[in-house]
């Protein structure tokens, strides 16, 4: 128990400490967390009625950026498999931070429905035995239980690793691996069950489509790795952790993968609305086309699938996979790509035309843009938060102090710009204590 | 008031309602008088309509008519009449007759303190073209000509159709909608989160948010009420329309306000497991038809042609 708290005090001292680029990233990130949060006391008192929903659109930005975000969390998995299962050392040496990207992830899913909800104080009407949660019959509930026993897992895991690390004590595989295999599964539920939530309604055709699990999670294993990559390009630019290369290119390959199976699922969903050509063709003519004169998503669907088809083609041809550049615009692509496909893309057709066959068009309040901006913020700085300690304890640059109750501390700084051509930045790293065993 | 007292006013109630905000922001309830303060915590901890005891029951009312009375200055009295033993309520819906006068919608905003300001309405009615039939994706939904019905159109009223298989219930997480022995969906105000689930899934577009707090004057409010009908919502939960529930559960019953109202008898409501009804007799013997019966979602609210 004193290991634990002593633990917790030097993390915090850790965090406090830092350069002035880092100040000012988390300066900037508690900024637009303040303004999200004052865009949040007023729609509390006002209600929802500050959004652009409407009965005709009842679910929209937030929802949509649950949706994208849910992706990016099973994404993980993606780093967990190569890692731990088939054991393979360049991707290992930074599954962790995959876990607590994870982890970030789902905080912020966990927040954008909270803010979706009319009544979050009634929040305990979900507890099992204290509310009255309608498990099995709600997909909701499905996800209720999913989601934290995915950020339950991967916290366990993570905290576990880094806490053994930072005692300078093999993490025990007998305790860690089982969690991790259940990790596993757990990943796909949370993607299968957010599509199975949109699936199970008769009521909405668009989303009434058999492939729409296996979209889902094509689509999660290009937008999540896509996160991932940058935030390991930018992690390796800017910090003392080293990345391999060969680590980066197996998950640009992963993702080419991934890439060919989202557009080709997307492909015969068009394929079988258009030619078939019945009154559900609707919601997909007004995202590809417009409708009745309404075309709000057709430049934004249109641009996806432009940077969709792009990036597949730059993650395929191995010269700009290969290629740093290339790879980063590749990444950057398919994040935009996706977070419009599988947000907005995904959530509002299902509601235009609506079941009566009216048309309202959805376009994000101002309230519902800084709510999610400081969302957002709250996941990066999460995410900030957790790196800035995951890090140097992977490093070896945080453990404990000689005298077995301090914590010794060598990254004073954390963000710093590394020169390219530092040799260290891109050596082969020395195996730390979780693999020493290979 | 004087323009200083009126700008002191204001401050004053921007600053509370920031207060309020705070509170509701970081899950602290402010400290407003002892008693409402004490009738906030009994209404956050309240339990799920179904799991109230009698005596908890009616206590919940009591409280709720309290906070009625003293919000609009009016006995306003909540009851919870359970449903009658033996019967099944339906609807029937002349599509011959309907003149697209949208009384009904009125009369139900009327008698169930649905928001004025932003309008809430149960009932939706669609102009239809008579050379398209039953054709929803040509409906019109805002027609607004000087006189109905117009020439080449029919009408076509849609709210809650109380399907025997309802996708809406279901798909809540906190099993705060149900179907009632007497086949009327209902929703526990006190106990919906605010999730808009059961929106995705309705098939109708039977249910509605109160995305801002109801604006209900308290000259317009109806004080005969039940706790899942017609009581005044609070703002973030889902409503419907429940046939009427505080006058159609009473005995002997009353008809819904929607079929009071309509001018040309096109509305019919009844018991269907009586074999003697109406709404029995319009079922066998006339040209009906039920909403998107693909769907399976057995409603219990039948379209009919008598002409």
């Amino acid at each position: 128990m004193k290991n634990i708290w002593n633990f917790f005090a030097g993390t915090l001292k850790l965090v406090s400490k830092g350069s002035k680029a880092y100040y000012c990233w988390v300066f900037f990130l508690l900024v637009l967390m303040s303004i999200g949060a004052s865009a949040y006391i007023h729609q509390l008192d006002e209600g929802l009625v500050v959004t652009a929903m409407r009965d005709q659109v009842s679910w929209g930005f937030y929802i949509s950026n649950f949706t994208f975000l849910v992706g990016v969390a099973a994404a993980a998995v993606l780093l967990v498999i190569p890692a731990y299962v088939y054991n393979w050392g360049p991707i290992k040496e930074f599954a962790v931070l995959g876990e607590l990207l994870a982890v970030s992830a789902i905080i912020m899913c966990l927040l954008f429905v909270t803010v979706d909800i009319g009544h979050p104080e009634r929040f305990w009407h979900l507890i099992p035995k204290i509310g009255l949660l309608n498990f099995p019959q709600s997909l909701l509930a499905w996800d209720v239980v999913v989601l934290n026993t995915y950020l339950m897992l991967n916290l366990t895991i993570s905290i576990y690793i880094l806490y053994s690390l930072y005692y300078r004590r093999e993490p025990k595989h007998n305790f860690y691996t089982p969690l991790v295999l259940l990790s596993i599964p757990s990943a796909i539920s949370i993607h299968t069950v957010t599509a199975f939530l949109y699936n199970g309604l008769g009521a909405r055709p668009f989303w009434n489509s058999s492939i729409l699990v296996p979209r889902f999670l094509a689509s999660a294993f290009c937008s999540g790795p896509a996160f991932m990559l940058l935030i390991f390009l930018l992690v390796r630019k800017y910090t003392k952790f080293r990345i391999k290369d060969e680590a980066i290119q197996k998950v640009a390959e992963i993702m080419a993968y991934a890439m060919f199976i989202n557009l080709l699922l997307l492909g015969a969903e068009l394929f079988k609305e258009y030619y078939t050509d019945t009154v559900h063709l609707a919601s997909v003519q007004y995202l590809f086309q417009g409708l009745h004169g309404h075309s709000a998503l057709v430049p934004y669907i249109w641009t996806a699938l432009v940077f969709n088809v792009t990036a597949f083609f730059l993650f395929l041809v191995p010269a700009t996979r290969r290629n740093n550049m290339t790879l980063v615009i590749g990444c950057i692509l398919v994040f935009i790509g996706v977070y419009i496909e599988k947000g907005m893309g995904l959530v509002i057709p299902g509601f235009i035309p609506d079941t009566l066959h009216e048309i309202y068009e959805y376009s994000p309040s101002s309230t519902e843009l800084l709510l999610a901006m400081g969302i957002w913020a709250t996941g990066l700085f999460v995410y900030t938060m957790l790196l800035r300690v995951a890090i140097p304890i992977l490093n070896g640059d945080f453990h404990v102090a000689e005298d077995g109750v301090g914590s010794f501390i060598g990254d004073q700084l954390f963000i710093v710009q590394q020169k390219p051509e530092d040799p260290s930045v891109y050596a082969v790293s020395e195996p730390d204590p979780i693999h020493k065993k290979e | 008031m004087s323009e200083i007292e009126k700008n002191s006013y204001d401050q004053h109630r921007s600053r509370r309602k920031f207060l309020k905000g705070m509170a509701a922001g970081i899950g602290l309830i402010a400290l407003p008088g002892k008693d409402a303060s004490a009738s906030m915590w009994e209404e956050f901890f309240q339990k799920h309509f179904r799991e109230l005891s009698k005596e908890e029951l009616k206590k919940v009312l009591q409280r709720l008519e309290k906070g009625y009375a003293k919000q609009f200055s009016k006995q306003v009295t909540v009851k919870a009449t359970p449903p009658i033993e033996g019967v099944r309520y339906g609807y029937a819906l002349d599509l011959s007759r309907c003149i697209g006068c949208r009384r009904c919608v009125y009369a139900c905003v009327k008698e169930n303190n649905q928001s004025r300001k932003p309008q809430v309405h149960w009932i939706r009615v669609m102009q239809l073209d008579k050379e398209k039939g039953v054709d929803l994706s040509h409906a019109e939904h805002y027609y607004n000509p000087e006189k109905v019905p117009e020439k080449g159109h029919f009408y076509m009223p849609v709210q809650c159709q109380q399907c025997e298989n309802p996708p809406c219930t279901k798909v809540c997480p906190v099993q705060a909608t149900w179907k009632e022995n007497d086949g009327i969906v209902v929703v526990d105000y006190n106990w919906c989160i605010g999730c808009r689930y059961c929106m995705a899934a309705c098939p109708y577009g039977a249910r509605h948010f109160n995305w801002a707090k109801p604006g209900l004057p308290a000259a317009d409010v109806n004080p005969d009420t039940h706790y899942l009908g017609n009581r005044p919502r609070p703002k973030g939960v889902v409503e419907k329309c429940t046939f009427c529930i505080q006058r159609t559960r009473e005995q002997p019953g009353r008809y819904p306000a929607c079929e009071e109202i309509c001018p040309v008898g096109a509305r019919k409501f009844g018991n269907l497991l009586d074999p003697e009804g109406e709404i029995r007799y319009l079922i066998e013997n006339k040209r009906v038809f039920i909403l998107k019966e693909d769907l399976n979602t057995q409603p219990k609210f039948f379209y009919f042609y008598a002409t």
